[in-house]
């Protein structure tokens, strides 16, 4: 629920802009942040343990307009090592395939770099809202960025010492004009497959150091 | 170079085709000296596998020299002989680590289409549809052998081609399907099908401990191989009504292991086969298991049924309440190939107590 909720504050948020609207969306992202732990900021506040929440898809977004993923990938290395990758934002179109780059500014601002239809590109500037080392990464867009969005992914170390369960929500505001076809194009009408396919490929990067293709392979002249 | 390459059901060519090259820094070309044709092929052949596209080079049995080496590949030089396994393994993953090659996390191209069928993808296999990430095959000059410090065994010298070609598949294969019968001394062991890998199943039971081996098939060469090389007991399916005659040889009890080395395409007699081939026909069925059902109605209680014939979809009229009734173990899945390439080597050069030739 943390995260439907969250989704649905973030995009209401991001939406709607102002002061107001950043607020509306930073609550979201914390809901979303929350559903990304699978625990509560305020049980952790008191002291109390919660059993973990699995959240439910979150189809029910579609009459919002807005684009929500989660999705979840297990990775056979540690989780510091998951962490400090993902953390080197400058890896993210590694495998991230709409990605063209991601630089970072400072300590918490980076310069986001999409691949757009026509050769065109979108940028846009994010900040990280939280950070907690291998267990959290939270980011969004600032307010002029032209599609704005919002993301967490939390790392928790397998059961038994198997590797890394890494838990990834991204939200994307509803976005207009000529900016429609752009995110059609980025996200396609499968987004959480498209996410999923991301997370595959850090998988194999991660494990494998490759990411395993057969594009440029031969194959019989007809 | 010059490739066996796919058209289409029942249009198999030989065609010239580029020559693979490095595509990740893992991998290895091999100029192919030896390949075979499996009968995974033949499911190719017939146009039951999905996601074939015309041009697809096959072959996924081969062995030959290394003549180039990617960036990241050390443990492989140019000049070393090697058999290739057929699965495609990175051997870092949950899955490798585990010595479960031929379920590797991280070597099909095409995974997410398999996990919308499956739930989940295994490794790559060469020369197989793109289900299975479509790496071009080795029926072919030269072949693309990804994450080659993991798959390729460099075959020693006194090991000659012959010998070392069938560790790419069929040999483990056939031992990994006695192996998973966790054979007891003085068990008897029924295998369905006589082709490559009932044979070696075989002699791999024979090599685990089995007193008794019965093998099934309806060709009389192939029975005849298994009786004279094999020295396995006989029973014709055509003649016979397997099931039957299973317990008759048994005391009524069954054999202690079943093994289903047909597969998807089984050739079966009476309604049962009739109403699989009229289903598979219309793609109401994509598999047709008639020695499946045999096994699982043939097996004593308490036993094991083990299944390295290939399935690729759905079966009808599975009698799953005899296996419960009867607490049968089943167990089943592609060859885990590197796992088995260097005991079975050394087992075959130095007992040679089998030789493919």
């Amino acid at each position: 629920m943390s995260l439907v909720g969250g989704s649905l504050l973030l995009v209401f948020g991001l939406s709607r802009g102002g002061r107001s609207g950043a607020l509306a969306a930073l609550g979201g992202g914390a809901l979303i942040y929350r559903a990304a732990r699978g625990r509560s900021l305020l049980y952790d506040a008191l002291g109390l343990r919660e059993e973990p929440t699995h959240v439910a898809r979150v189809a029910s977004l579609a009459h919002c307009r807005g684009v929500t993923v989660r999705r979840t990938v297990a990775i056979n290395k540690p989780v510091e090592e998951v962490y400090a990758f993902w953390r080197a934002f400058e890896n993210l179109p590694r495998f991230m395939r709409h990605l063209e780059s991601v630089t970072c500014d400072g300590p918490r601002r980076s310069r986001w770099v999409a691949r757009a239809p026509a050769g065109r590109r979108v940028t846009w500037d994010a900040e990280i809202v939280d950070e907690r080392p291998n267990e959290l990464i939270a980011w969004r867009s600032l307010d002029d960025a032209d599609i704005r969005n919002a993301g967490a992914v939390a790392f928790e170390r397998g059961p038994g010492g198997r590797g890394t369960t890494i838990r990834v929500s991204l939200a994307y505001a509803p976005p207009g004009g000529k900016f429609a076809a752009v995110i059609a194009k980025l996200f396609g009408e499968e987004p959480s497959q498209q996410v999923q396919d991301d997370l595959r490929r850090l998988k194999h990067l991660m494990e494998a150091g490759e990411v395993p293709t057969t594009e440029g392979q031969p194959r019989g002249e007809s | 170079m010059k490739a066996v390459c796919w058209y289409g059901a029942g249009d198999l060519r030989v065609e010239r085709a580029p020559d693979p090259e490095i595509l990740n820094p893992h991998d290895a070309i091999v100029r192919v000296t030896r390949a075979a044709i499996c009968g995974s092929d033949l499911h190719l052949f017939g146009g039951f596998i999905p996601m074939m596209k015309s041009g697809d080079i096959l072959g996924h049995e081969f062995m030959g020299e290394v003549v180039e080496v990617g960036a990241a590949t050390t443990a492989v030089k140019r000049g070393d002989r090697v058999v290739v396994p057929f699965a495609i393994a990175c051997g870092q993953c949950f899955f490798c680590q585990r010595e479960l090659p031929s379920l590797c996390d991280n070597t099909n191209p095409n995974a997410g289409t398999l996990e919308k069928l499956y739930g989940a993808s295994g490794s790559g296999v060469f020369g197989s549809s793109h289900l299975y990430g479509g790496d071009a095959g080795g029926q072919a000059e030269y072949v693309r052998v990804p994450f080659a410090d993991v798959g390729a065994l460099k075959i020693p010298e006194g090991v000659d081609d012959e010998q070392a070609l069938f560790l790419s598949d069929i040999l483990p294969t056939g031992y990994m399907a006695a192996e998973n019968c966790t054979i007891r001394s003085g068990d008897v062991v029924a295998v369905w099908g006589c082709g490559p890998v009932g044979q070696f199943a075989i002699r791999s039971a024979y090599m685990l401990g089995a007193e008794r081996v019965i093998a099934i098939d309806r060709f009389p060469e192939r029975l005849h191989m298994a009786e004279t090389h094999g020295k396995a007991e006989v029973l014709n399916d055509e003649d016979l009504d397997a099931v039957e005659e299973l317990r008759d040889r048994t005391g009524g009890r069954g054999p202690d292991a079943c093994i289903d080395a047909v597969g998807m395409e089984a050739h079966g007699t009476g309604v049962a086969a009739l109403y699989d081939r009229a289903k598979q026909a219309v793609r109401l069925e994509t598999d047709r298991p008639t020695a499946l059902r045999e096994a699982l109605h043939a097996c004593r209680k308490g036993g094991t049924v083990s299944i390295p014939g290939v399935y690729g979809g759905y079966v009808d009229t599975l009698p799953l309440g005899a296996a419960f009734a009867k607490g049968l173990t089943i167990r089943m899945g592609q060859t885990h190939v590197h796992r088995y390439m260097r005991p079975l080597l050394n087992a075959s050069s130095a007992a040679r107590s089998i030789r493919p030739s």
